[in-house]
This record gives structure tokens, C-alpha cells and sequence, in this order.
């Protein structure tokens, strides 16, 4: 927090989206995307659904495929390149909104499954990084529990350690509390304002206003396709400069 | 201060519950009355039997297995002649069940798992293709497809002479295809004995290879080990044995085909009649299966940077297949026992064999006794296996 402006200055771009256009068919559902992330930002994006967000942070690590314009991420372009693609996917950790943990797996197991088999770690020596990272979300006692016996809360805790586990430069969340119960949130908002206390670069679409409030670098506000608004967040909910950024506001801060 | 006690409303005389009012005496009523139902029953139709036998002086019991059959058995894995006795005929009768059962499981496993997963390609025409195939074998009735199948084979092959041939080697008339084998040496027994170790050694293989992952962390090949394992082993032990290349080959002579071996287009007629009907059932569990996986495991296994083959080996198929075991059991059955409508085909399985014997013999309640009994029996042992298997790939969530 302290060298937060040094950093900045020290590092360039980890994640470049310049003109990044995407269709479904007939819509155009990502509008000429321009989006540069430094190395330890952290970007909340917001809008109303069906604007984008979740399409555009998912083209970041090509779960969805951009048909025009450019993606770089740590250096590496998302081209149609499986091996580029691999090498890209080992840097991005990825939070989902349903969690999607692997119901035929420990918890333990579900976390130590990549770093076996994409980095290659022993056994133990996975096993052992993967309890450090559950005892940081605080359930190492649920280690040999299988997610079905999990807390909604429990759950995306694990699912952000299992992403953990691959010691990735950059965490995306995809709406990680939408699936909540309301008491569960703010264990799973505690976990992610730790991580980003930790300097790690976070791009997370969310409706939390508070926990943006709390992290971000700079927010941005998607509609309709495309970034309306790109702004620190003392100046984004001070003084929004769109009127469609207003109305959203409006919307959703009571 | 005491809340005063609320008062009952005044409870109806007392007349005591009649017993058929009281649900344990109910249910115990109803038992007994089934139970009598059943064994009434049973008793009439037993006691009918007999009488009815009686009556018509109709010998009863087994004995006459070890009597003389007197029929010919067009095919046979076995010895069989018309002197032997009828007991040496089921067991003709019941290796034909198992051989086109057996060999139509494996085959509409396979055909199976292509179709359904063809049937979710992304390819418009492979994907249209699929279902083209599984909406109209599915929904024809299987009789009626063995009918159509023995009868475009015996019309349209040809005769005798005329058989189609492939590298002058395998030839397929109206009366089957002869194919050429190995001729019998001495060293193939010891492949075989090879090919078995070779099986252990590749599930020795696969122990090790988990073992070594752990401990180092490098994935260790499992497939082509494997192989080299399964097919390998025989290969050497065939080299060592001077590697025996004769090979007894189907040759044309003045009226008939002699040398190699032959299977029979009533069986033929059979096989693709069970494996391309029971195929499409099987290919709709297989992309039932695969379909009950939520896309978000998929992307999750990705997001990891896990390769396509390890999502689908480490992620989708242990889910897809707690899903497919079981209807996949059912269909299994269904092949097995769908095969005794070879009678109407004329391939000689258990249901044509006892159907002769029945008719010879008069002795009804016995021939069907027997059949009842293996079908039980076959089904029964695919039932218990795949049970065990289900139970292995079952998925623990709690």
C-alpha cells in the first residue's frame, strides 16, 4: 500500500486490450475495448448486466475467443496458439461465480490437481504450499472434506486457493460473491482485500461498492458493450463524468 | 404468574380404535393377504402343472438331457453332432449367446461413445449425421432391423463362387465370411500366456507411473507403455518362438471354400442387427453423461491451465461416468437378452436349441426352465460386475 505509486511507476502494462471487438452472431457484445493493467492494479469493473464485464475478463485469459483487436498479457499474445494460450492461462488465476470446484475431489485434491500436473510438483510438496494457502483463507480443517460439505463461502474461499496454488501474476473474479448468502460475503470479501493488500494484480467484476472503494486503483464502468468510464474510485464516485455512469450510480448506492 | 392451563376441547367418548384403523395392524393385514395371494396361487398353477402332465402322461424332469439329440446345430464353438446328447446341444446353443453377446458389447461400446460424442461436435454435419442415425435405429423395433439386415444380406451378397473378396484373403458370400488365421503352432499358447502378463505388467505400469508422479512430480507416460506392454510381450515371445508366419488362408475349390475360419451371415445379420440398434441408446447415456458436466468445470480446469486431455481424463470423464454406468448396465442387459431373437433369423443360439428340444422332447416347462435360468445367470454376472464397477467410478461428494 505504502510503495503503491512507486510500483506503479516501475512497471509497465501485465495486461494490454487494445481495440478488442467481440460478436455473438449478430451482437456485439465487446465494443472496442481499450484496457491497460499495471503490474499490482487493481481494477473493479461494474455495469449493469449484460454490459460485457463478465465476456471481457474472460477474453483475458481466452475462455471466450476477441475476433478483432489485440490481447497481450505478461508479454504473451492470445493468439490462436494452444501452447500460447497454456503459457497464458499458468499466469491468470480465475474466480468463478458458481465456484465450480470439482465435486469428485477433496478439497485438498482439487488444489493440488494443477500444480501436479501443469508445474509438476511432487505430491508432498503441493500438498504442503496448498494447506499454507487454505490456512490463509482460513479452513485448513476442511482440507479432506469433499465441496459438497462446504459453505457457499467455504466454497469460493477454496476456489480462490486453488487458484492461489499456481502462484498466478494475475487473479480475475468473476461476480465472486453474486452467489452468496448475504452472511457469507464479507468472508469472501475479506479473503480477496488480503490478497490485494498483498500487491497482487486484480481485475474483479463485482457490485461491492465498498470493497471497491476499499481496493481499487481505478474502476471502470461498462454499458452496452463498451468501457464508459475508466477512473480512480474517489474521483468515479465523487464525480462521475458520464450521465449513464450517474444513473447506474444512482441505481445501486442507496 | 402461572399461565392457567388451556382446556382440551372435550375429547369424543372413548369407543377404542378398531384394529384396521391402526396403520402397523393395517400393515400387516395386507402383507399376510398378499403373501396367501402369492402362494395360492402358485400352489394352483403347480398343482395344475402336474395334473395336467398326469393326464396326459407327459414325462417330467431332466433327465432326458443325456439323452440322444438327434438335430444338427448349423454353428458351434464346440464339438457338437447330432449323436451327442442334449445337454452337449445348450452348451452349443448357450456359446452362441455368449459369442454374439460378449463380442456385441464390445462393439456397441465403441460405436456408442463415437456416436454420442459425434452427436455434441460442433460440425454441423457429423453432429446431424449422429442424430439421423440414433432417431432412426432407436425407433424402428429390433425384430423388425434383423429382418431388414438378414435379408439385404443373403439378397444382395453374392452366391457361392461369386463371394466378394479383400486381398484374396477374406470373402464374403451369402453363406458368411471366411477369414484366414494363423495356422496352430506351438509358441502361441506361450503368447497368449504372454498377452496376460503383459496385462499385469501394463497395470503394474500404471501404479508405478501414479507413484512416480507423487513423488517427483514429472507425469510419467502411461498409454504407450501400456501397449508396448500388452502387445509387445507376445511380439517377443513370437520372435523367440521363430516367429511362425504360415498363415491358413480361405482358398476357392470346385464348389465350396476351404481352409481359415467362417462365421455365418445369420450371425453377421445378428451382430450389426444388436450392435447399430442398441448403439444408439448407448450414444444417448454417453452424451447424457457427458452433458450433466456444467460447462463452469470445464472452464475451471482450463482456467487452471490444465491441457484439453488432462480436463477431460482428470475433470470430465470421472463426473460423465457415474452418469453413463448405470443406464449403460441396463443396456448391456438389453443386448445380451435381445439375442435370443436370433430364432427368427435362424442363428443357433440357446433360444433355437431349447426350441428344438422343446418340440422334440414335449418336455415345455424344462427347456424354458433352462432358459430362464442362463439368462438369469448371464444377467445376474453383468449386473454384479458393473455394479462393482459403478461402485468404483461412483462419484464421493459427502
Amino acid at each position: 500500500m505504502i510503495n503503491l505509486a512507486e510500483r506503479r511507476a516501475a512497471s509497465g502494462p501485465v495486461i494490454q486490450m487494445a481495440g478488442v471487438n467481440k460478436w455473438y452472431g449478430e451482437f456485439h457484445v465487446l465494443k472496442n475495448i481499450n484496457l491497460e493493467v499495471r503490474s499490482g492494479e487493481r481494477v473493479v469493473v461494474c455495469g449493469p448486466s449484460g454490459s460485457g464485464k463478465s465476456t471481457m475478463i474472460r477474453c483475458i485469459n481466452r475462455l471466450e475467443e476477441h475476433q478483432k483487436g489485440r490481447i497481450v498479457v505478461d508479454g504473451i499474445e492470445l493468439i490462436a496458439d494452444l501452447k500460447q494460450i497454456d503459457a497464458v492461462r499458468r499466469e491468470i488465476g480465475m474466480v468463478f461465480q458458481h465456484f465450480n470446484l470439482f465435486p469428485h475431489m477433496t478439497v485438498l485434491e482439487n488444489l493440488t490437481l494443477a500444480p501436479m500436473w501443469v508445474r509438476n510438483t511432487p505430491r508432498k510438496e503441493a500438498e504442503d504450499a496448498a494447506m499454507a494457502y487454505l490456512e490463509r483463507v482460513k479452513i485448513p480443517e476442511q482440507a479432506h472434506k469433499f465441496p459438497g460439505q462446504l459453505s457457499g463461502g467455504q466454497q469460493q474461499r477454496v476456489a480462490i486457493a486453488r487458484s492461489l496454488c499456481m502462484k498466478p501474476k494475475i487473479m480475475l473474479f468473476d461476480e465472486p460473491t453474486s452467489a452468496l448468502d448475504p452472511e457469507m460475503i464479507k468472508e469472501v470479501l475479506d479473503v480477496m482485500i488480503e490478497l490485494a493488500q498483498g500487491g497482487m494484480t486484480m481485475i474483479c467484476v463485482t457490485h461491492e461498492m465498498g470493497f471497491a472503494r476499499t481496493v481499487a486503483d481505478s474502476m471502470v464502468f461498462m454499458d452496452g458493450g463498451e468501457i464508459v468510464e475508466k477512473a480512480p474510485p474517489t474521483e468515479f464516485f465523487k464525480n462521475p463524468k458520464s450521465e449513464r455512469t450517474k444513473l447506474f450510480l444512482s441505481q445501486i448506492l442507496h | 404468574m402461572a399461565e392457567p392451563t388451556p382446556s382440551l376441547a372435550p375429547a369424543r367418548p372413548p369407543t377404542g380404535p378398531r384394529v384396521w384403523n391402526n396403520p402397523r395392524a393395517r400393515a400387516i393385514i395386507y402383507q399376510v393377504l398378499v403373501l396367501g395371494g402369492v402362494i395360492g396361487a402358485a400352489a394352483y398353477l403347480i398343482d395344475n402343472t402336474l395334473t395336467n402332465l398326469a393326464e396326459r402322461s407327459i414325462r417330467s424332469g431332466f433327465s432326458f438331457i443325456w439323452h440322444e439329440a438327434g438335430f444338427a446345430i448349423s454353428e458351434a464353438l464346440i464339438d457338437y453332432q447330432p449323436n451327442h446328447s442334449y445337454v452337449r446341444a445348450f452348451i452349443a446353443g448357450l456359446l452362441n449367446t455368449l459369442k454374439v453377446g460378449l463380442l456385441g458389447i464390445v462393439l456397441v461400446t465403441i460405436l456408442g461413445i463415437i456416436i454420442g460424442i459425434a452427436r455434441l461436435s460442433t460440425n454441423w454435419l457429423v453432429a446431424r449425421l449422429a442424430s439421423v442415425y440414433v432417431e432412426t435405429f432407436r425407433n424402428v423395433p429390433l425384430l423388425l432391423q434383423l429382418y431388414l439386415w438378414y435379408s439385404l444380406l443373403t439378397e444382395m451378397l453374392p452366391g457361392g463362387r461369386d463371394a466378394l473378396s479383400l486381398f484374396t484373403a477374406f470373402y464374403l458370400n451369402k453363406s458368411g465370411l471366411m477369414y484366414p488365421v494363423p495356422v496352430y503352432d506351438g509358441i502361441h499358447p506361450f503368447m497368449i500366456v504372454a498377452f496376460l502378463i503383459g496385462c499385469v505388467g501394463a497395470y503394474a505400469w500404471g501404479r508405478y507411473a501414479t507413484r512416480r508422479h507423487e513423488a517427483t512430480g514429472v507425469p510419467t507416460p502411461r498409454f504407450w507403455p501400456s501397449v508396448g506392454f500388452v502387445l509387445g510381450l507376445p511380439l517377443v515371445v513370437w520372435l523367440i518362438g521363430g516367429a511362425p508366419t504360415a498363415i491358413d488362408v480361405p482358398q476357392m475349390e470346385r464348389f465350396r471354400f476351404v481352409g481359415g475360419w467362417h462365421v455365418s451371415i445369420e450371425f453377421i445379420a445378428l451382430l450389426l442387427g444388436l450392435v447399430v440398434y442398441t448403439g444408439a441408446f448407448v450414444a444417448e447415456t454417453v452424451r447424457a453423461g457427458i452433458l450433466s458436466v456444467s460447462r463452469g468445470q470445464t472452464e475451471a480446469a482450463l482456467s487452471l491451465g490444465l491441457r484439453r486431455g488432462l480436463v477431460l481424463r482428470l475433470v470430465l470423464l470421472p463426473q460423465a461416468l457415474r452418469v453413463i454406468m448405470p443406464p449403460l448396465t441396463s443396456q448391456y442387459l438389453n443386448l445380451m437378452k435381445n439375442s435370443s431373437l436370433a430364432v427368427a433369423i435362424g442363428y443357433p443360439d440357446l433360444v433355437a436349441v431349447a426350441n428344438t428340444t422343446l418340440n422334440q422332447t414335449g418336455q415345455a416347462i424344462e427347456a424354458i426352465a433352462v432358459i430362464m435360468a442362463v439368462y438369469l445367470t448371464i444377467s445376474l454376472a453383468i449386473s454384479g460386475f458393473m455394479n462393482w464397477y459403478n461402485k468404483r467410478v461412483a462419484l464421493v461428494e459427502r
